[in-house]
C-alpha cells in the first residue's frame, strides 16, 4: 500500500511479497484440483496458452480489463477519503440504463454526436446513483457500505423492469433484451477484435486520477481529508462537496463501465449483463491498496483469471466458477497478510505520512494489549 | 400462495438466523451466499451418494460452518478487512460448490420429504397451509424463537453481544472475544449451511451451480433490515419470500403491476427503515459492526 514512506529496498520486497502470495495461492489451488482428479499442470498451460498465447486472447483479456479497470476505479477514488463504495455494481446497471434511454430515444441522431453522448449519459447514469448513498452519508443518516450495496439490487431490479418491459424488443420474443442499437450510438471497436472505445475512457480515468492525486492540490485535499476529517473540518476544507463530487465521478466512471458493455460488446441492453464486474472491481482495488498503478496490474491478472475459466470449462470440463477459488484465494492472502505487513511496519517505526495514520498505530497499539487473551 | 412464501423464504431465513449470530459478534459475512453454496452442494452430494437426507443435511451444515470459519480466521485471527474477506470467501464459495457439484449436475435424488403432521393436516386451507412441509420448514420458527431467547437471555447471547457492541470493554471484561467471534460464525455457517441444504434437498431436489442465485445477499440485507433480531428477521423473511409469490398470483391474474417493482419493495423498505429508524435505539446496529463500515479507511 501507499501508505507508508518507503525506500526502493521496501518497495521491492512488498512487489515480491505480492507475487509470493499470488504464487502461493497458485501452489494451493493445484493441490486442490489434484483432490479432485483434475490436472493442474494442463489447467495452467490452457490458461496461459488460451490468454497470453494469442492475439486473440490479448486482445481478449484487454476487452475483460476495460470494465475491471473502471469499476476497480469507482472504488479507488472514494476510498480515497475513506468512503467505501460497494455500489459498483448497481452504477453500472444504472450508467447502461441511462445511455440506453439515449440511444433509443435519440437514435436520429449523427455518429459524431450519438457517441458522446451515450458516453455522457452513461457517466450521468452511473453518477446520479452513486450521490444517492453520498447524500446519504453526508447528511449522516445511513452508512455508504449498507446504502450502496442495498442499491446495487434496486438497479439490477430497475433495469430488469426495463428489459422486459417497455423496452423489450419485440423481434426477439424469446429473449428478454432491447432491440439492437443502431450504428450511429455503438462505440467503435477497433479492427476485427472486440476491444472498444472504453480502453481510452478507462486509460484516461487511471492516468487522470493517478494525476490529480499526486499532483493537485484537490489531490492533496482528499489525502487529508481521508486522513483526518474532522482535523480536515476544522481547517476549512469543503468535506461535503469533496464526497458528493468523488462518489459522482466515482459512480459515473463505473457507468462507462456499463456503457462499454452495452454500447459496445452487447450491442443491446440485456437483464444481467454483468458478470459482478462491480463487485470485482472493489476486490481489484482493495487489493491493489486503492493505487492506480496496482488496479491496472491487479485488473490484467483478473481478466486473464475470467477469461482462462471459458477455457478450462471447455478443454478441461470443469465449471467456469473453478477461477473463482483462485482469485479467492489470492485476496485471503493478500488481505490477510497487506494487514501485517501494516502492523510489523508500525512495529518497526517506520514514519506514517497520511491516511489513517494515528487509527493504525492506535490499532496496532491495542492488538499487543490484547495479545494475552 | 402463502405456501409459495414459505418455502421460497425458509432458505433465506437459516441463513439470515445465522447472520444475525455472526453481525451481533461484530462480524459482517458479505460471503453468506457462498457459505449457502457449499450447504447446498455438499448436502447434494452427501444425499445423493448416501441416500439419506437427514445424513446430507448433517453435512451441510458442517461444511457451511467449517467454510465460515476460514472469515474467522481471516478477520478475526489475522485482523484482514471484513467486507473484502467476505466478498472473496463468497467468491470462493461459487468456485468450491462448483467443482464440489459438477459429478451431480442433472442428477434427481430423493431429497427431504413433506411430512403432513397428524390431525393438523387435514384442517381445511390452515392445515394444507402450515402443516405439510418437510422438516426444515417446521423448525425454523421455533428457532427463531430460541435464538431470541439465546441472544437475549442467556449468559453465552450476553457475551456475543458485548463482543459485537465493543471489543474492548469485552476483553476488558473477562471475555475471550475471539473464541466467541469464531463459536458466532460457527453457528452462523452451520445455519446458513442448512439453508443451503433446504434449496437442494427440499425446495428443488436438483443441483445447480450458484442456484442460490442472490440469496444469500438477500440475507444480509434481511439482518439489516430486521435490525439485528432474529424474530423480526422472520417477519422479514415471509416478506421477502411473499414478494416473490404474490407477484406470481398477480402474473397469473394479469395485474398490471410489473414484478420487478415488487421485488424492490423490500430493498427499498430496508433502506426506509434504516433512515428513518436510525435514531432508535431498538433498531441500533451492533457498535462493532460500525467500526467496520467506518473503518475502512
Amino acid at each position: 500500500m501507499s501508505t507508508l514512506v518507503q525506500g526502493n529496498r521496501t518497495r521491492l520486497l512488498f512487489l515480491l511479497r505480492y507475487l509470493a502470495m499470488i504464487g502461493l495461492a497458485l501452489v494451493v489451488f493445484a493441490l486442490l484440483l489434484l483432490l479432485f482428479g483434475k490436472d493442474p499442470l494442463r489447467a495452467y498451460i490452457d490458461i496461459l496458452s488460451s490468454t497470453l498465447g494469442s492475439s486473440y486472447g490479448i486482445t481478449e483479456v484487454v476487452v475483460k480489463m476495460i470494465p475491471l479497470v473502471l469499476c476497480a476505479c469507482a472504488v479507488m477514488l472514494p476510498a480515497r477519503i475513506g468512503l467505501v463504495n460497494v455500489g459498483g455494481e448497481g452504477q453500472l446497471y444504472m450508467g447502461a440504463w441511462l445511455a440506453t434511454w439515449g440511444a433509443l430515444t435519440f437514435s436520429q441522431l449523427p455518429q459524431a454526436l450519438g457517441i458522446p453522448l451515450v458516453i455522457l449519459l452513461g457517466f450521468i447514469g452511473g453518477g446520479l446513483w452513486a450521490l444517492i448513498p453520498a447524500i446519504l452519508r453526508a447528511k449522516g443518516w445511513l452508512n455508504e457500505v449498507i446504502s450502496t450495496l442495498l442499491l446495487n439490487y434496486i438497479a439490477i431490479l430497475f433495469v430488469g423492469y426495463f428489459v422486459f418491459g417497455p423496452w423489450r424488443d419485440t423481434a426477439s420474443a424469446n429473449f428478454p433484451q432491447t432491440p439492437k442499437f443502431v450504428d450511429a450510438m455503438r462505440l467503435p471497436q477497433f479492427g476485427d477484435t472486440r476491444i472498444h472505445l472504453g480502453l481510452f475512457l478507462a486509460i484516461a480515468a487511471v492516468v487522470l486520477i493517478y494525476l490529480v492525486l499526486r499532483y493537485t492540490v484537490w489531490g492533496y485535499d482528499m489525502r487529508a481529508i481521508g486522513g483526518n476529517a474532522e482535523a480536515s473540518r476544522r481547517n476549512g476544507l469543503p468535506i461535503t462537496k469533496t464526497m458528493l463530487m468523488v462518489m459522482f465521478i466515482g459512480g459515473g466512471l463505473a457507468g462507462l463501465a456499463g456503457v462499454g458493455e452495452v454500447m459496445a460488446i452487447e450491442g443491446r441492453l440485456r437483464p444481467n449483463f454483468s458478470p459482478g464486474y462491480g463487485y470485482i472491481g472493489f476486490l481489484i482495488s482493495w487489493l491493489a491498496g486503492h493505487n492506480p498503478v496496482g488496479v491496472v496490474m491487479m485488473s490484467f491478472l483478473m481478466a486473464v483469471l475470467t477469461f482462462g475459466g471459458d477455457t478450462l470449462q471447455i478443454t478441461q470440463g470443469m465449471p467456469f466458477a473453478t477461477v473463482n477459488i483462485i482469485i479467492a484465494l489470492i485476496l485471503f492472502y493478500c488481505t490477510g497478510q497487506v494487514l501485517s505487513a501494516e502492523s510489523e511496519a508500525v512495529s518497526y517505526g517506520y514514519v506514517l505520512c497520511h491516511r489513517g495514520a494515528r487509527r493504525r498505530i492506535a490499532g496496532g497499539h491495542c492488538r499487543t494489549l490484547r495479545r494475552p487473551g | 400462495m402463502l405456501v409459495g412464501a414459505l418455502q421460497a423464504g425458509t432458505a433465506v431465513l437459516y441463513a439470515a438466523l445465522g447472520e444475525v449470530i455472526v453481525e451481533r459478534a461484530g462480524v459482517i459475512n458479505l460471503g453468506l451466499e457462498g457459505t449457502m453454496l457449499m450447504g447446498a452442494s455438499v448436502g447434494f452430494a452427501v444425499t445423493y451418494q448416501t441416500g439419506n437426507p437427514w445424513l446430507g443435511l448433517i453435512a451441510a451444515a458442517l461444511a457451511g460452518a467449517l467454510f465460515n470459519l476460514v472469515l474467522a480466521f481471516l478477520v478475526v485471527t489475522r485482523g484482514a478487512n471484513q467486507l473484502a474477506s467476505g466478498l472473496a470467501l463468497g467468491f470462493l464459495g461459487i468456485g468450491l460448490s462448483a467443482l464440489i457439484g459438477r459429478p451431480y449436475v442433472g442428477q434427481l435424488i430423493e431429497g427431504l420429504r413433506n411430512v403432513p403432521l397428524p390431525i393438523l393436516a387435514d384442517i381445511p386451507f390452515v392445515g394444507e397451509v402450515l402443516f405439510q412441509h418437510d422438516v426444515l420448514i417446521y423448525a425454523v420458527i421455533p428457532l427463531a424463537f430460541f435464538l431470541q431467547w439465546v441472544l437475549f437471555s442467556t449468559r453465552w447471547g450476553l457475551s456475543i453481544r458485548t463482543v459485537g457492541e465493543d471489543k474492548t470493554v469485552a476483553y476488558a471484561a473477562g471475555l475471550r472475544t475471539q473464541w466467541l467471534q469464531y463459536q458466532a460464525l460457527f453457528v452462523g455457517g452451520l445455519l446458513a449451511g442448512l439453508g443451503g441444504a433446504h434449496l437442494s434437498l427440499a425446495f428443488t431436489g436438483v443441483w445447480g451451480e450458484q442456484m442460490t442465485s442472490g440469496r444469500g445477499f438477500i440475507a444480509v440485507a434481511l439482518v439489516i433490515f430486521a435490525a439485528w433480531n432474529p424474530l423480526r428477521a422472520v417477519l422479514g423473511a415471509f416478506l421477502f419470500g411473499g414478494a416473490l409469490a404474490f407477484q406470481l398470483q398477480l402474473q397469473a391474474r394479469g395485474a398490471p403491476v410489473s414484478p420487478f417493482f415488487l421485488d424492490m419493495i423490500p430493498y427499498l423498505l430496508t433502506l426506509g427503515v434504516l433512515i428513518f429508524l436510525r435514531g432508535n435505539r431498538k433498531f441500533a446496529m451492533p457498535a462493532g459492526l460500525k467500526t467496520v463500515f467506518e473503518g475502512m479507511r
